[in-house]
């Protein structure tokens, strides 16, 4: 095995100034001045995704979400995104696994604007049946678009979970089904908001063109008069890794081809955080990009997969999950069985886990990884998300500037080691999707 | 600079916004190389990378099968080696230099975009240009790609997406080049290693062309390296022009069949104003108004009052021969026929009457709030500056836009909507079950069935 050795090059990493503080009711905020354009960005995340659903309420933290721009106390349905894009600005959300983010990006003259908004749907939501019933049908039109019309809808988000994992909470699909979204109430929502929306559960970001003082003053104005509630506590979703492999197909009625996702558990993102970003580089080393092995010898050498690709996290960020998670490995291919391709992607995980990635190797996939983090954070609206969910799960927004030197000192033998210990095929879950073939 | 537009109607305890500052535009450094081609380069730090792009004439007179499927096999092998490297090489420098660089071929050019850790700038130049010179299309990587491209083909034939977008184009543009769809995968599949030689050699040219680098850099030493690794292939001497695009005629409702679909997949759309012309302003603000944005009349009734979709939009699609106004929404099976009635009643509106104050003022403050946005990432501002030098316009036309769309006033808004978001106008596409939405779609319209594709 080579020795362990760190890498010289020192690489490119962005700056941020990073100014903390926490407010009486519990909000924590972190800010990133940049002066360099007149905007800023505001990213607000609540500390509950759709692992905290209850059975029975599958998809329900994901239409909350959507309910979140239909209304607060003070403003009516619509009223909110009138203001920020009528001021020149854009605003969404989104529902993970571990969190739920709101945002806007705004023209810097309507920072307090922003600040406003995000305060005033934080102290209480106007919550109608007609409203809620409205979003129950708007959320399944958007399921319909993106898994139910779709050839490979919901792969692998959806489906691979049940075949990883056994508690509820890891298992469940995030978008959920029709039966629990069309049973969703008014007074469940109401109780969503009670439980999970308290200050004390968010993390508020800003980012770009602002006055730290300045900023400071109106946060404290608008959020500061936001009642504090109690905070849920943090949720365990451990569960054991799987003592032998586990298996599922899953016939797509509009898929033409075949397709294969094999996962694997990790290191837990936050407590073995050092095994964690080995795993990252791992991910990228075997799966992204035509010079990687998995797509060298796939694609190219085997020819058994059409594409491949990989993810670590639900939804390819490895720094915004909690543990349980997995690495995720893709294949496109043109259907048929899929031993051998199995077989091939077996030898190549084998050869990493016996020490093949060289020192030369490690760094081209850091060197891209660093460049893929840097791009991100060009734009401040990524930053703020990014910088949220990092303050949120590990108290860190720092991090995000920090992560090329991170990945920087990841060293073959870390990846070979993290290979070896977790990338072992009695413990993985192999979903299969084959072709339906109605079409 | 500031623009005085009226302030959006709030309540009492809403924060006052105060004025509106412009982004300031960097300067953009031009040459023309020693081949012709235009190369632009623009300081703009921040992150030290560099973002790339491209553009080399490729006019494709006929969207024949097989010149796409040699264009779609190009785009895949461009990257595949040349005379000194291989395709694992090639795939290896560029990771090593934190450099992504894909290729695109379509009706109208080949187009390399990417970019680069700033200090591998001149390496990635010098790489791009033995891709250019030297192109090996080696024999074995020629085969592994057209199997996998007729696989994609087979993919992406099943994407609801993608037949509406290819029954639209060719329900709008005929039998013009513009209206290239998918070839079929045994096309694709009989793509060999000397057609894609001779396409890329005959086909393929420098000379009216377009380099544009944006980001970490120095301008005059990004443009000398350009000139040193690329100023000197010229490609093909001379290529054909592409025929003008034909006109637009309405006609009933054309509908794609997907048995059993979740979704019907509704797609309006027409000519519109260009870049260029100088109405262009009170059509994108008539845009934005109807279907551009979330506080659109569009989402407003078939989003968040009936529910009978996700993201319905609107948007205005500048391509080098004209401009098109495309009008989407995927809504559910059972409300298509309502859908498509509400689609037409908001054009209708639009044509017929009046937008109000508070309507427009919401859309120019949208509009000039999200294009100094846009510029602000590195990719933003290179992708912006791309469109514009393509329709031959600089960065001043975003300097002047929000002037310009200070200016418009309601009738201007009405006048462009009656011209380009009448519904009569406006032909229509729908891909869905047939059986289920033919009936109710036949007492609003018209219907014709596609052919089969």
């Amino acid at each position: 095995m080579p020795a362990k050795t760190r890498r010289s090059k020192r690489p490119p990493a962005p700056s941020f100034a990073v100014e903390r503080f926490r407010l009486d009711n519990g909000l924590r905020v972190v800010l990133m001045p940049d002066s360099s354009a007149p905007t800023v960005a505001i990213a607000v995340v609540y500390d509950v995704g759709f692992r905290s659903e209850p059975e029975g309420m599958t998809g329900f933290a994901h239409l909350f979400e959507h309910l979140m721009f239909e209304g607060s106390v003070t403003l009516e349905k619509g009223q909110h995104d009138k203001l920020v894009t009528g001021n020149g600005g854009v605003m969404n959300g989104s529902t993970r696994a571990d969190y739920t983010n709101y945002y806007e990006q705004l023209p810097s003259n309507a920072l307090e604007l922003g600040l406003y908004l995000e305060a005033d749907r934080m102290r209480g939501l106007r919550l109608t049946n007609e409203n809620v019933q409205n979003q129950i049908a708007v959320v399944k039109e958007e399921i319909r678009v993106n898994v139910v019309n779709q050839p490979f809808g919901g792969f692998p988000w959806i489906l691979l979970p049940p075949v990883m994992f056994k508690t509820f909470a890891n298992a469940h699909n995030g978008y959920g089904s029709f039966v629990d979204l069309e049973a969703a109430t008014v007074d469940q929502a109401a109780e969503f908001f009670d439980q999970y929306y308290a200050p004390g559960n968010a993390t508020l970001v800003v980012a770009g063109d602002l006055d730290v003082d300045t900023t400071k003053k109106m946060i404290e104005h608008h959020f500061g008069t936001v009642p504090a509630r109690a905070v849920p506590p943090l949720p365990s979703f451990a569960e054991p890794v799987p003592s032998e492999e586990r298996r599922s197909v899953h016939e797509d009625p509009l898929a033409p081809l075949g397709a294969a996702a094999i996962a694997y558990r990790v290191p837990d993102p936050i407590n073995q955080f050092e095994d964690y970003a080995a795993s990252a580089v791992l991910t990228d080393l075997l799966a992204d990009g035509t010079a990687s092995r998995l797509y060298q010898r796939l694609v190219k050498r085997d020819q058994l997969a059409t594409h491949v690709g990989g993810m670590l996290g639900t939804f390819g960020d490895p720094f915004d999950m909690r543990d349980p998670t997995m690495l995720q490995l893709l294949a496109y291919h043109p259907g048929g069985d899929i031993e051998p391709l199995l077989d091939a992607l077996d030898e190549e995980v084998e050869a990493v886990a016996a020490g093949a990635a060289t020192e030369e190797e490690v760094e081209r996939v850091v060197t891209t990884m660093t460049a893929q983090t840097i791009r991100r954070v060009d734009d401040i609206m990524n930053r703020a998300l990014a910088a949220a969910a990092l303050e949120q799960q590990r108290s860190r927004a720092e991090l995000l500037a920090e992560l090329p030197a991170v990945l920087a000192a990841v060293t073959p033998d870390e990846v070979t080691g993290v290979a070896a210990e977790w990338l072992q095929p009695t413990s993985r879950a192999v979903l299969e999707v084959v072709p339906g073939g109605q079409r | 600079m500031t623009v005085t537009v009226a302030p959006a109607p709030i309540p009492s305890a809403v924060p006052k916004v105060g004025p509106f500052r412009s982004t300031k535009l960097p300067a953009v450094d031009e040459r023309t190389l020693g081949n012709g081609l235009r190369a632009l380069a623009v300081r703009k730090p921040g992150i030290p990378l560099v973002q790339a792009r491209l553009v080399l004439p490729a006019p494709r007179p006929k969207a024949t099968d097989a010149d796409q499927a040699k264009q779609m096999v190009l785009a895949e092998t461009l990257l595949s080696g040349t005379q000194h490297r291989g395709s694992v090489e090639v795939a290896e420098a560029l990771q090593g230099m934190g450099a992504t660089l894909n290729v695109r071929v379509d009706s109208e050019d080949l187009r390399l975009h990417g970019g680069v850790l700033s200090p591998s700038l001149p390496d990635y130049l010098s790489l791009v240009a033995e891709l250019l010179a030297e192109p090996a299309f080696p024999k074995g990587e020629v085969e592994i790609e057209r199997a996998r491209k007729a696989q994609e083909v087979l993919l992406q034939r099943s994407e609801p997406a993608v037949i509406a977008r290819a029954a639209f184009k060719r329900r709008l543009f005929g039998e013009h080049p513009y209206a290239g769809g998918l070839p079929e995968p045994e096309a694709v599949a009989g793509v060999g290693a000397g057609d894609l030689r001779r396409y890329f050699t005959s086909r393929v040219t420098a000379r009216g062309g377009l380099l544009i680098l944006v980001g970490d850099l120095r301008p005059t030493k990004a443009l000398d390296a350009a000139e040193a690794a690329i100023g000197s292939w010229t490609g093909a001497a001379k290529v054909p022009r592409l025929p003008m695009l034909p006109a637009v005629e309405p006609g009933p409702i054309l509908l794609v069949d997907r048995p059993g679909a979740a979704q019907s997949n509704i797609r309006i759309g027409g000519p519109a104003l260009t870049r260029r012309d100088a109405g262009l302003p009170a059509l994108l603000l008539a845009n934005m108004i109807f279907g551009g944005y979330f506080s659109s009349r569009l989402v407003e009734n078939i989003r968040e009052r009936k529910g009978y979709t996700y993201s319905p939009r609107s948007w205005i699609d500048h391509q080098p021969l004209g401009s098109v106004l495309m009008i989407q929404a995927d809504v559910g099976t059972e409300v298509t026929a309502p859908a498509l009635l509400e689609m037409r009643y908001e054009l209708g509106r639009m044509a017929t009457l009046p937008v109000s104050v508070e309507e427009l003022d919401a859309a120019r403050r949208y509009l000039i709030g999200t294009t100094a946005l846009s510029t602000q990432t590195q990719s933003g501002l290179t992708e912006y500056l791309l469109a514009l030098s393509l329709a031959g316009l600089g960065l001043d036309y975003l300097r002047d836009l929000p002037k310009r769309l200070a200016k418009v006033t309601i009738d201007d808004v009405r006048d462009a909507a009656a011209e380009y978001l009448a519904p009569a106008r406006l032909p229509t596409v729908i891909v869905g079950d047939t059986k289920a939405i033919r009936g109710s779609l036949e007492t609003l319209d018209t219907v014709e069935d596609a052919p089969e594709v």
